[in-house]
């Protein structure tokens, strides 16, 4: 209980520190939402974050275990460590959420994506293009005569390095399913 | 059992013995087992607003969930704001709204609403039904989630199919739900918190509507507490009853129109023990300059209210009289210690405060001051087995500010969502509960025309409510704000073609009473009491009376306005955005 010993006045948390350059700055953090799997239960989640003006950078969701009806949501959500905490705090209390892990602080976790790019080019260009995908463990997964789609699975990092790539290329689409995320170990 | 069966038996089971509502093509199959039955009375409102807002007052003023019965379509898009006002006040509601057939769903039928999805962020959980062997088991769980952890409304949607089909049938025993809020606080915290009452210097009690959310066993604790601590001690809005007005630790409300002594103290304070508030907007004034000086403890069921605006030092997870109980035990097993030295001048200082006697305003001989009337209210019927609503505006402060409560669950006031037309339907919804003592409306005209039709409903029961009117001819808080803000250019805050409410209340076929003099005002006041039967009292006072003491938008707690002659210039550009 060392960290409720505060002097008074001095507390980090009291009302005048509230707004520190410090809190201000934003973190990304990644929170796993395991839901009951009933209608409308994301619609809670979602109405949460727009109600109460949270960011999402992505979202995904589908049923884990489907004898327990239980679904997992992973979010990706950034905003001050105040807002972080309290959009925890408002996700525990929909009620058919059961629990809310914030991947970001509860140790190592590895983040996964799966993305596919559409890359139209000939020549010259669509031998690089292939060439590249293999560096980045790329799988064809569909071509024809002047295009490839590859579906790159990775972290949002990775995938977003591969489009910056692919974009001088002649990529004309892509598709990401958004963070798919577990704690380590 | 067919499923509307099944909404009768359900809430038999539940205890429930009052409903509030208002029949319509979706709900006639429930309304048919309500016709057969006699354990459930229904009220009929004049509008599903009223019904929504009866039925919180019913809860506030008992302790039990308020029961709602509307149709699909507009009788749930009505209740909205019920909803809304019961979510922002933790009031525990169950609303039962019926909903076109399933098969139906989607093909935007006739007084088809997406009501769940509509009713999702102002409900604390709702329900769409769509078979009948489930009904049971949700309506179960939905007197559950109402009434557990913090309060709220909740919302089961019922498709007329469902309720005339066949399902099976089980009670509340069956009820199974993973949700189950935490009450015990955490003893460390506690301890830590008992710790810092030993030692502050200037501790003061902020208690919120949680108090009296957490039952009669919560406010009988925090008075032990305060007795014992001799803690000076303020209240919410909505916390008013939970310690007594009268009781000598007893600071007044504190916020934007608090009592100075009340601000001022939570402004200088060393140690601020908030118990069951959430630091609302209207209590913290500008957030940076809130209790600079002060370590912070909070506690409240909802950890989504701990640090969601201040941040707290103790932060304590649990239910009020769970969490009192607790700190009672520990300090009392640490040697029942306070600073009684600094406790002396920390009173000091407060009465210091108390000397500028915030209250205080022009007597008038010839007019009735809104202040007046209430005092007078106030003496003539404090002794009485009285509760008392307010609609929303100049007259809810100054009925909070001079009328006394020294019991919870007594005052009924839409305080977060601010809903004008709350007082009338929720005067009924208290009547109704409690139909041998005295209910009072204090309204404004404005606020007191918004749901003036409930007068019918008051009327069909033999509810005598009394409906007592500071009748100013003006939207009066929008007017002190012009009058602040907007260089007094009032903007359509007159009421204007007002009723005549003596012969409206005639027309009603109650009494009405028209007062408009100070020598006048006890004789009214005794007459209105003395009618047995709804009264609408229609009291004409001062026309441009404004509401202090003040903290203005963006201002602290110790920027205090306290009357007329401070105004000018006391709201800036930052703080004349905020509301």
């Amino acid at each position: 209980m060392n960290a409720l010993n505060i002097t008074k006045g001095t507390s980090s948390k009291s009302a005048y520190n509230l707004r520190s350059g410090h809190a201000d700055l934003d973190e990304r953090h990644t929170l796993a939402v395991l839901v009951a799997n009933e209608p409308g239960v994301l619609a809670r989640v979602i109405g949460l974050f727009s109600g109460r003006g949270y960011n999402i950078e992505s979202l995904t969701v589908a049923e884990v275990d489907h004898e327990g009806h239980t679904s997992r949501i992973t979010i990706v959500t950034s905003g001050t460590p105040q807002i972080i905490e309290q959009i925890k705090a408002q996700l525990g209390r929909i009620i058919p959420v059961y629990d809310v892990h914030d991947l970001t602080v509860e140790g190592p976790s590895v983040e996964r994506e799966l993305s596919l790019f559409k890359v139209s080019g000939k020549g010259e260009k669509r031998v690089e293009a292939l060439r590249l995908a293999d560096v980045f463990r790329a799988n064809v997964v569909d071509s024809t005569l002047d295009s490839f789609t590859f579906e790159v699975v990775g972290s949002p990092e990775k995938i977003d390095a591969f489009a910056d790539l692919m974009r001088p290329l002649g990529l004309s689409e892509m598709a990401r399913t958004g963070v798919a995320a577990l704690s380590r170990g | 059992m067919s499923g509307a069966k099944m909404v009768v038996q359900a809430l038999i089971d539940q205890g429930v013995d009052t409903v509030f509502g208002y029949p319509g093509g979706a709900v006639l199959p429930i309304y048919d087992e309500i016709f057969l039955q006699n354990s459930i009375k229904h009220f009929l409102v004049r509008h599903e607003q009223g019904a929504v807002h009866a039925a919180e007052a019913y809860a506030r003023s008992t302790g039990k969930p308020g029961v709602v019965l509307v149709t699909s379509g507009p009788g749930a898009t009505n209740a909205v704001t019920g909803l809304t006002d019961a979510l922002m006040d933790s009031i525990p509601l169950v609303v039962l709204t019926g909903q076109v057939p399933t098969f139906m769903i989607g093909s935007d039928a006739f007084q088809e609403a997406d009501t769940v999805g509509i009713t999702r962020p102002c409900t604390k959980h709702n329900w769409l039904v769509k078979d009948t062997d489930a009904l049971a088991h949700t309506l179960h769980s939905a007197f559950h989630v109402a009434c557990s952890g913090r309060p709220g409304p909740v919302l089961v949607d019922i498709p007329k199919d469902v309720q005339f089909a066949n399902g099976t049938y089980e009670g509340p025993a069956k009820m199974k739900s993973h949700y189950q809020p935490q009450l015990k606080g955490d003893i460390d915290a506690i301890t830590a918190l008992v710790a810092a009452m030993e030692t502050a210097e200037k501790p003061i009690f902020y208690t919120g509507g949680g108090v009296i959310n957490s039952g009669p066993i919560a406010s009988q604790l925090l008075r032990e507490l305060v007795e014992a601590t001799n803690f000076p001690i303020t209240s919410t809005l909505m916390g008013l009853g939970s310690y007594p007005g009268n009781g000598a630790n007893w600071l007044g409300m504190l916020g934007m129109h608090g009592l100075y002594e009340a601000n001022m103290a939570m402004h200088d304070c060393d140690l601020m023990i908030n118990i069951g508030a959430r630091f609302d907007d209207r209590i913290t004034g500008r957030l940076d300059a809130f209790s600079p000086g002060s370590t912070k403890a909070h506690i409240d069921i909802d950890a989504s209210s701990i640090n969601k605006v201040i941040h707290v030092d103790i932060p304590i997870l649990g239910d009020v009289a769970h969490v009192l109980e607790d700190m009672l035990k520990v300090w009392k097993a640490r040697g029942r210690k306070t600073n009684s030295k600094a406790l002396k001048s920390w009173w000091a200082e407060i009465d210091g405060w108390r000397k500028i006697r915030c209250l205080d305003y022009a007597a008038d001989s010839k007019v009735i001051k809104p202040q007046y009337a209430l005092e007078r209210l106030e003496a003539l019927t404090k002794d009485h087995d009285r509760y008392i609503t307010t609609e929303v505006g100049q007259h809810q402060m100054w009925a909070a500010q001079y009328m006394t409560f020294n019991d919870p669950n007594r005052w009924m006031t839409s305080g977060g969502l601010g809903t004008m037309g709350y007082g009338v339907p929720a005067s009924i919804g208290a009547q109704v509960a409690h139909p041998d003592s005295l209910v009072i409306n204090v309204a404004g005209e404005a606020s007191w025309l918004m749901n003036m039709q409930e007068m019918g409903t008051a009327m069909q029961y033999g509810l005598p409510v009394k409906q007592f009117i500071l009748n100013n001819e003006r939207l009066g808080m929008v007017r002190q704000w012009q009058e602040l803000l907007h260089g007094e250019r009032y903007s359509q805050s007159w009421s204007e073609s007002l009723p005549d409410f003596v012969k409206l209340a005639e027309a009603f076929g109650a009494k009405g009473i028209l007062c408009s003099d100070p020598a006048d005002l006890d004789d009214a006041i005794m007459e209105m009491l003395a009618y047995d039967g709804p009264v609408i009292f229609d009291c004409l006072v001062e026309k441009h009376e404004n509401c202090f003491p003040m903290i203005p938008s963006g201002k602290a707690h110790n920027e205090m306005l306290l009357g007329d002659a401070s105004m000018k210039g006391a709201i800036d550009a930052s703080g004349s955005v905020l509301v």
